[in-house]
């Protein structure tokens, strides 16, 4: 008897050490720079709250952590649809003006794989700009920092939250550097495929509420011509 | 005994690892796909909307009765001729597969469009440009621009039409959108 309870806890211990291991692995590091950040192109940056309530609609299953909004705003409950969420919201340029609207489709990815510290959500933008037509952003986001430095360490708090400063790129793919796959649809976008990078700034986080202050930045590479980028041509 | 103990701590360790390597931490649900094979390459498969019940939100400026209720819509003067949709997509057994969005703007620079989005979480995504104009018989014609997963070696036609619920007792604005797409490979084009 007293070997088995000493199987028993041994394995407990080894459970523990293996999800220690996984949580403090020093080998994965968040991206904190944008690849785009060392771009010669122009960029178009679209900003947005990444806080539910500050979205023009933000709905789920309804059973996370993050109430939908309006409150009476349909939920997806239907089980092909369970584990994926929309937000509907304005975008705003740099200086803080509102220049677009966005749709973004976030669905858990069945490529995630916890044991490479790859919490992987498959999400596709549908943005609108007028004046300049329409974009469609198709990325993997790892959101495995961000429950590493954020989610957490605001259960682990005694006031259930998390308070501070935490700044990364969230895409992951699907281009070779973590880039994000841009796509124009219309306007002055028309035919373009370039490369994008979604990135968040977190301030507070509560596990009842989700992210409490928290903007993301959508970051569009625009290439240059192909006679302004080879000017012998 | 430290001996068994030191043993359990390798099982725990191989067995959360083996756990976490085979059990698969997210498994999307699917609905059967019903796909007809076209006899001249590719396939076709039918979506459609039911209208009202399928919509999480309709925005656009002066809209008397929003959805959902309580949608504070933006009220800047370039966003006077854009409409978005938000719709539940259904496949031929009327069975929801997907969320859809739906954008339509008239802008004197970017100039009129109508685009679809249809993600199916467990499929992919679908990015569709549709001409603005109707064609005979309430359709409205476009092509897959874009696509993520499976959609995106494909490329194709797509058709939208807006079918009235005549039986409906109060019939406007009930009914079903119908989006249908005759979907070919792109390695196709490389034969």
């Amino acid at each position: 008897m007293k070997y088995l309870a000493s199987l028993l806890l041994g394995m407990l211990v080894g459970v523990a050490t293996f999800f220690a291991l996984l949580y403090y692995n020093p080998l994965t590091s968040h991206n904190k720079l944008s690849p785009l950040s060392v771009s010669d192109n122009d960029l178009i940056t679209l900003n947005y709250s990444a806080v539910a309530a500050d979205a023009l609609i933000y709905t789920n299953n309804g059973e996370s952590r993050v109430a939908p909004h309006p409150s009476k705003v349909q939920q997806l409950w239907e089980r092909p649809i369970r584990q994926s969420d929309v937000v509907a919201t304005t975008l705003t340029d740099s200086r803080g003006q509102v220049v677009g609207l966005g749709v973004k489709f976030s669905s858990d990815s069945e490529k995630t794989k916890l044991l490479n510290s790859e919490l992987i959500v498959d999400s596709v933008w549908h943005i609108y700009l007028p004046g300049q037509g329409t974009l469609f952003v198709e990325q993997q986001e790892n959101y495995w920092a961000y429950l590493r430095e954020i989610v957490i360490p605001a259960y682990w708090n005694s006031g259930d939250n998390w308070r501070g400063i935490w700044n990364g790129s969230i895409t992951s793919g699907p281009g070779a550097l973590g880039t994000a796959r841009v796509v124009g649809g219309s306007g002055r976008f028309s035919g373009l495929v370039t490369e994008g990078v979604e990135s968040l700034a977190a301030k507070a986080f509560s596990v009842k509420q989700g992210p409490v202050a928290m903007t993301a930045e959508v970051m569009i590479e625009l290439p240059r011509p192909e006679s302004e980028s080879n000017p012998d041509l | 005994m430290f001996k068994t103990f030191t043993a359990g701590i390798v099982l725990g360790l191989l067995a959360a690892g083996a756990a976490l390597h085979f059990i698969p931490a997210v498994d999307q649900f699917r609905e059967h796909s019903l796909i007809v094979v076209q006899a001249n390459q590719g396939n076709s498969e039918s979506f459609h909307v039911n209208v009202p019940i399928d919509r999480i939100m309709v925005g656009a400026q002066g809209l008397s009765n929003p959805v959902p209720t309580g949608l504070a819509w933006p009220r800047e003067e370039q966003f006077a001729d854009a409409r978005v949709e938000l719709f539940k997509l259904r496949n031929g057994k009327d069975t929801v597969i997907g969320i859809a969005s739906r954008i339509s703007a008239s802008h004197s620079e970017s100039g009129d469009l109508i685009e679809w989005v249809l993600h199916l979480p467990a499929r992919g995504s679908a990015y569709v440009g549709m001409q603005p104009d109707a064609l005979q018989g309430g359709y409205r014609a476009g092509q897959l621009m874009s696509g993520t997963r499976e959609f995106a070696e494909l490329r194709g036609p797509v058709t939208e039409r807006w079918v009235a619920d005549e039986s409906a007792s109060d019939a406007a604005g009930v009914g079903r959108i119908e989006i249908n797409t005759a979907f070919v490979s792109t390695e196709l084009d490389d034969e």
